[in-house]
């Protein structure tokens, strides 16, 4: 069995799920929306640490910018005035159609998603002047601070957050399934985290997969060999910032309350989750965060459900064990196990000599 | 050959602190021949090489391409013109496999935006194939290339450098590190890529018989100055080069 079709059943029995999971299990439908969140999460983060080396720990910020330039717009298109919508703490009473509710969803997703791929190419224009753990760090700085920043930000409610406009009673996408909301959330987690994945596979597939390779590998001698490295570097990044940006909007929406601090830029959470979900699957593969992802929150979930208490160290013993004796991640550990199976193949001096014979050129 | 020059380093200097590595280095490389560089350790031959293909600042003087003044340009740029270096300690993309570095060296200098997702055609394909068992290292090509050994990633930094299709390759000890019998075998491949692919090339060598056999013009330097310059024979049996290798009193 070669790797495409392994590829192949590994995506139906995915998509199989995805569209099956939520009625299969009715009651984890929350849990099985943030396991789409997680695959994109991790499959953005790859992007970056994994595919071009470059380990950013800010990655949480654009899910966090997203997610409050989703809000805004949503009020805006709402026809509120933001300052004082924000001001009334959600005392105010929203009073919005169905179609502007939807309108203005679907508008701020696309305005968060533009708005920081212009973040994401600004400040790759600062920090892309870093490498190696300097980088890391200085994204960290970038999370942190803007989660401070919008704290003391009184335009968009401070420290006491946003309350989004609610999701209308009326609305029935999906007739008898009960909770239209969460089935219309989850769509979209759904539609997101598949999006990104045929995204990256198609572009690991041309020349930027191997540019970005070739980064992580030796950025100086790609620089050396005429590659633009910074065009390069900013697509990867700005990718990134597309899909985390998309990620925040949805999650917004599903909390309905919004505050910088745990919500919006949840650094030692979701922020270094994504890092250990990359990781874990076997980070520089396209398949190894999400099945990391898949783990991790499976893991995650079931020990907060049964082991509560105990579930952060938990997770802190998977994170340990999986960088001091299994660096390379799942795949990574396959691959070296079965080198054949990925393609890394010496061939034998018979086809050696016949291709040697025939190329007269 | 016309004697145009490809490259001209006009009284170039470069000094890190204190330490004086380039003083008033003049040196011209002609299109189509094979200049050498030689001298003893420490000598500043990869310094040179360095400010010539913008990897520092240099102090002073002018460094010329095709005529074009260089010496403010980025690394990028100056590469995208055609002007490429191999590195002394090889440098390569490990992790990836020999066709995708071969990949990943065509020649960036008509690259758009949009290149960035374009795929390698059937021709991209043939070509690094091709130069790949030009180099001896087909069977490998699917192999993780930070796998090969340490002569073999030199042979397949070099076919990285003619996939590029430079105008003048600057080569970094080419020969260090590999064992005699492959040395004699990489020479003819220098010599093919010179005379089949016409790329001019300037070599740093140590190895004196390799560059008295190849080189149509030698430098040597010492101490960061130009100490001679000639064909090789001029230049082997200068009293001074003699002395700069072998230590006069």
């Amino acid at each position: 069995m070669n790797a495409e079709r392994r590829s192949m059943i590994s995506q139906g029995l995915l998509l199989a799920f995805g569209l099956i999971g939520p009625f299969l299990f009715p009651a984890y439908i929350q849990q099985i929306t943030l396991l789409w969140i997680m695959v994109l999460f991790a499959l953005t983060w790859d992007a970056m640490g994994g595919q071009m080396g470059y380990n950013s720990l800010g990655n949480i910020f654009f899910f966090g910018a997203g997610m409050y330039i989703c809000a805004v717009t949503q009020i805006m298109v709402a026809g509120y005035d933001v300052g004082e919508y924000t001001s009334a703490f959600g005392a105010i009473q929203v009073d919005i159609s169905d179609g502007q509710y939807f309108a203005g969803l679907f508008i701020g997703l696309a305005v968060a998603a533009f708005g920081c791929v212009l973040l994401a190419i600004i400040l790759g224009r600062i920090f892309f002047g870093l490498r190696g753990p300097y980088f890391a760090i200085g994204t960290l700085g970038i999370a942190l601070a803007a989660g401070e920043l919008i704290g003391a930000w009184d335009w968009v409610g401070g420290g006491s957050g946003i309350s989004l406009p609610l999701y209308p009673a009326d609305a029935d996408f999906f007739p008898g399934s009960g909770d239209d909301e969460s089935m219309f959330f989850y769509t979209l987690a759904l539609i997101s985290a598949v999006a990104t994945f045929i995204f990256y596979k198609w572009l690991y597939g041309t020349r930027f997969g191997l540019a970005v390779n070739a980064i992580r590998d030796d950025e100086e001698k790609a620089e050396g060999m005429g590659i633009h490295t910074m065009r390069y570097k900013t697509v990867a990044w700005a990718s990134s910032a597309f899909f985390m940006a998309i990620a925040g909007g949805i999650h917004g929406n599903i909390i309905h309350f919004i505050e910088p601090l745990e919500v919006a830029f949840p650094t030692v959470t979701f922020g270094i989750f994504m890092v250990a979900m990359a990781l874990l699957g076997g980070k520089g593969t396209l398949w190894g965060p999400v099945l990391g992802a898949v783990l991790f929150h499976v893991i995650k979930e079931v020990t907060w459900t049964h082991l509560l208490g105990w579930q952060w160290i938990a997770l802190g013993m998977i994170i340990i064990v999986n960088v001091v004796f299994f660096q390379q991640g799942i795949l990574g550990w396959m691959k070296e196990r079965w080198p054949e199976a990925f393609g890394v193949t010496v061939e034998g001096a018979a086809a050696q000599g016949s291709k040697s014979g025939g190329g007269s050129n | 050959m016309s004697g145009k020059k490809l490259i001209e380093v006009n009284g170039v200097s470069k000094s890190y602190g204190g330490v004086i590595a380039n003083s008033n280095i003049s040196l011209e490389v002609e299109e189509g021949k094979i200049t050498g560089l030689i001298g003893p350790n420490g000598s500043g031959k990869t310094t040179l090489f360095n400010s010539i293909v913008g990897y520092h600042p240099i102090d002073e003087g002018s460094i010329k391409f095709e005529g074009e003044e260089i010496s403010k340009l980025r690394v990028q740029q100056i590469a995208r013109r055609g002007l490429l270096r191999t590195f002394q300690q090889t440098r390569i993309y490990g992790k990836m496999n020999c066709v995708d570095n071969m990949l990943i060296s065509i020649p960036h200098r008509k690259h758009g935006f949009f290149d960035m997702f374009g795929s390698n055609g059937k021709a991209d394909r043939d070509k690094a194939e091709h130069l790949l068992e030009f180099v001896g290292l087909y069977s490998k090509r699917y192999l993780p290339s930070g796998d090969l050994s340490f002569g073999q990633q030199k042979l397949l930094e070099f076919a990285m450098a003619l996939m590029n299709e430079p105008r003048v390759l600057l080569l970094d000890e080419p020969t260090a590190g590999i064992n005699p019998t492959l040395i004699n075998g990489l020479i003819d491949r220098l010599k093919r890529a010179n005379t089949d692919f016409g790329i001019t090339l300037l070599v740093i060598e140590h190895n004196m018989r390799v560059i008295m056999n190849m080189a149509d013009k030698v430098y040597c330097l010492a101490h960061g100055e130009m100490l001679a310059s000639g064909s090789p024979d001029v230049v082997q049996n200068d009293q001074r080069v003699i002395d700069a290798y072998l230590g006069a009193h």
